[in-house]
């Protein structure tokens, strides 16, 4: 059991510092935010299961509050991924549109603001 | 006492990484060449604070710091996303 715990401990280490290095290696702003929205989530996800298994086997006991940060990362990583492509692709420097599609990016897209809901009038 | 061991150095190897990706980080915060670039950066350094503290729960034996670990990600989340907000849209709350 201690060697798999061990094991996810390197794991942890080993993607943690893959999403950090990426956020340095990668040449281009949309290309560096794939590296720690990834790497990094799969990395604190193997910390807290190790944690877990800690809690299992030698620690002070076991809980599941490690699962709601889990959770929690896992959920919000894709949505701080989204924001922040969408404010890559409003500040200009992003050209391409999107391939195979003669659509513009969904965010540039003005057919898609009659579908916005309205809010229902007050009576006077 | 060599398994003990082992899990010594898993701790410490993984504490190495994470220090090393906050300090990465730190320097892609610095150099960052546009403003989303470093929001992105913020955002991976709370990620690697929170795993920090969840290996420090691991290393002290003391058991998982819930709330530390918590608060650090919903802070996070909630001003990477307020930030991005402003910036596309002039105002957090509209």
């Amino acid at each position: 059991m201690t060697y798999l715990l061990a094991a996810l401990l390197v794991i942890a280490g080993v993607f943690g510092l893959i999403g950090s290095y990426g956020l340095i290696r990668l040449s281009d702003g949309m290309q560096r935010l794939h590296a720690p929205t990834k790497a990094s989530t799969v990395g604190l996800g193997a910390a807290l299961l190790a944690s877990m298994l800690h809690g299992l086997t030698l620690g002070a006991g076991f809980s599941w509050q490690e699962i709601i940060v889990m959770v929690f990362i896992f959920v919000t990583a894709p949505i701080t991924a989204n924001y922040l492509s969408k404010t890559h692709l409003w500040s200009g420097r992003y050209t391409p549109s999107p391939s195979g599609s003669d659509r513009p990016w969904a965010t540039f897209d003005p057919t898609l603001d009659d579908d916005q809901p309205t809010l229902p009038k007050r009576d006077p | 006492m060599t398994e003990a061991l082992i899990l010594q150095a898993a701790l410490a190897f993984a504490f190495a990484c994470f220090a090393a990706g906050f300090v990465l980080t730190l320097a892609r915060l610095l150099i960052g060449p546009t403003l989303p670039d470093r929001i992105l950066a913020i955002d991976t350094m709370v990620v690697n604070a929170i795993a920090m503290i969840v290996l420090y729960g691991i290393k002290t034996g003391l058991g998982f710091n819930f709330s530390a670990a918590m608060l650090l990600a919903m802070t996070g989340f909630v001003s990477t996303v307020a930030f991005c907000k402003y910036i596309l849209r002039g105002s957090v709350i509209e």
